[in-house]
């Protein structure tokens, strides 16, 4: 069957500006790939004063194989990018998961147990509402200059920058850039362009996965099953979507056939056992297998990977899209403060150390998830299956069983972060995003810690009773007292940072925690600042 | 009163899962039936109490076997 899925929205193809002429345009930052990663990437420059050339080879967003879960973390970036909100009111919320063996329920987790953050575990949603709220959002800031069809076919390495040759409906152009970042996924263009090597393991094991529009009052959860009775032998993997459209995934084993497997009569068969006894139509079906693999480094001089493009997980455990997201917020404050003369190009260097450590950390989880459902041996499903086996009586072997890990972000061990000099209690991490908190502003109004966050250095800073002075944050850090401006209604803020009066938490630009004292010290948040900026 | 602890001890499950799996990795059937059963005995002496063994050994044969 070919893909029945359609084209969502569709954008017309511009001649610019830098296609007349023979001279060369140069412009400070172009990204190629207009996905998720690509737009959250020129968003965030844009919002930041960097203007930023967004290269796309199609005029349209909706085609290929689509993620839908969007982690907490990606929701606190996206919501600092301006759509946030209108994602989670347009998604479907959830944060239990539910884990059978055959039909039998094993057991459930929470992902997010505790309250008082703004945004969820997670949403569903399919991507082509996210790519098509990010065009807009993207549309609305002068500074992202947003052309389709434009098809990058060569890519010169300057010393100080990058060389582009573009195809377009009107002929090829070139363009030059300080800073090139490759968007592109994981059929990359401009990784191949470069000759950079791209590997790492590659599972046989094949997977159905079909987008399914029916009216149905399962849960709200994400359902996996080890063996149902619906699916001998293998796993499923159920997820709900906005409209009445369900994702079903199922696992085929490495002897399937791709071109008989996608056959409607086919895909009906299996699907009616899953579904019955709901009608219901396909959306969309495709045949998968995955990869776990990165580039060695993601930084080759002034090119930065980010997203699919830099590395490649299973889709078990939603860490695809949403590290990708989480790479561009990255790149971007860095970017930022490199070309406003802000920030050392140590910073850059960062880009590359903390993304691979990301990375790296998602390949780990994403590789375990696959040992577990998909054994490589007899010997090694035997293991699996005496853990299944174990699992309603033994709680130790309900914590082996794994159905994929699912996106948290990477706690970064950096350079930096300054580390701490005091222990600190609580679930604040140096290297990590600050954890959210309710917050009461001083007209009465309420927020949240992280959507108060200016993107900027920020300094927050615990007011003493003891101690009225109000102190000056050093220059280039915006300073918030809670106590003063904010205040902390519930005590989490306090629980969640361990804070005592007059301590303080130096916040990056991406909302991770770098550094943090018991008391105010101007001196060494200067010096906490400049090492965060690898001044 | 029962002495077996079934509750998870590891920090990391995933990675003693992991290491589980990667011990018998590439190997024969016979190999990986004779590396379990190696991993048993040092284990079970590791333990040294024959309480705790009878009632793993209960244990592992009162569990169903799990849905294939």
């Amino acid at each position: 069957m070919t893909n029945a899925h359609k084209t969502i929205y569709r954008y017309d193809y511009r001649r610019s500006r830098d296609q007349r002429g023979s001279a060369v345009a140069r412009h400070p930052v172009v990204a190629v790939g207009a996905g998720p990663v690509g737009l959250a990437a020129a968003i965030d420059l844009a919002q930041r004063g960097v203007p930023v050339v967004l290269l796309d080879d199609a005029d349209r967003i909706g085609e290929g194989s689509r993620g839908i879960c969007w982690s907490k973390r990606t929701l606190e970036i996206l919501d600092r990018l301006g759509v946030g909100e209108r994602l989670v009111q347009r998604g479907v919320t959830w944060k239990l998961g539910k884990v059978f063996s055959g039909d039998e329920l094993l057991f459930s987790f929470d992902l997010l147990p505790e309250a008082g953050h703004k945004m969820p575990a997670f949403i569903n949603l399919q991507q082509y509402y996210l790519e098509k709220a990010l065009v807009d959002r993207a549309l609305e800031l002068e500074l992202v200059d947003l052309r389709w069809k434009n098809r990058v076919v060569g890519v010169d390495r300057l010393n100080d920058g990058a060389r582009l040759t573009i195809e377009t409906p009107d002929g090829p152009y070139q363009l030059e850039a300080d800073w090139l970042i490759a968007a592109d996924g994981a059929r990359s263009t401009i990784r191949d362009l470069l000759g950079l090597d791209f590997s790492g393991v590659t599972f046989e094991d094949k997977f159905l996965i079909a987008d399914v529009h029916m009216a149905a009052d399962f849960p709200t959860e994400r359902r996996f099953w080890f063996a149902p009775s619906f699916h001998s032998g293998q796993s499923a993997l159920m997820h709900r979507q906005p409209d009445n459209v369900w994702r079903i995934d199922l696992q085929l084993g490495p002897d399937a056939d791709t071109r008989v497997e996608q056959e409607p009569e086919r895909v009906r068969a299996r699907l009616d056992k899953v579904l019955r006894p709901h009608a219901y139509e396909l959306e969309w079906v495709s045949i998968y297998t995955f990869n776990c693999r990165r580039l060695d480094r993601f930084v080759h001089g002034r090119v930065v990977f980010i997203g699919d493009a830099a590395h490649q997980v299973s889709p078990f455990g939603a860490r695809g899209a949403n590290s990708g997201i989480q790479d561009a917020e990255n790149l971007a404050w860095k970017l930022a403060a490199v070309l406003k003369g802000e920030g050392g190009t140590g910073l850059i260097e960062s880009y590359d150390l903390e993304r691979v450590q990301a990375a790296d950390e998602n390949i780990g989880h994403s590789t375990r998830s696959t040992d577990f459902m998909s054994p490589h041996s007899a010997a090694e499903r035997r293991l699996r299956d005496a853990v299944l086996a174990l699992a309603p009586q033994a709680e130790f072997a309900r914590r082996m069983i794994n159905s994929g890990r699912l996106s948290l972000p990477k706690t970064y061990d950096t350079s930096l972060s300054t580390p701490d000099a005091t222990a600190f209690a609580g679930t604040a991490r140096l290297g990590a995003p600050v954890p959210d908190a309710p917050l009461i502003r001083r007209d009465g109004t309420s927020t949240h810690l992280v959507e108060s966050l200016c993107g900027e250095f920020e300094l927050i800073y615990v007011r003493d009773a003891g101690n009225d002075a109000r102190p000056q944050a050093p220059e280039g850090i915006k300073l918030t007292i809670i106590g003063d401006g904010y205040h902390d209604p519930d005590g989490l803020f306090g629980a969640r940072f361990d804070a005592t009066p007059g301590a303080a938490y130096l916040v990056r630009p991406d909302q991770h925690l770098c550094a943090r004292w018991r008391g105010f010290d101007a001196a060494a948040i200067a010096r906490a600042h400049a090492r965060a900026l690898q001044r | 009163m029962s002495k077996l602890v079934t509750v998870s001890k590891f920090s990391d499950p995933d990675a003693a899962y992991l290491a589980l799996v990667q011990a018998r990795r590439n190997l024969t059937e016979t190999q990986a039936a004779e590396f379990d059963s190696k991993l048993v005995l040092i284990l079970a002496n590791h333990i040294g109490d024959l309480d705790v063994l009878q009632e793993a050994i209960a244990l592992a044969k009162q569990a169903a076997p799990a849905p294939r």
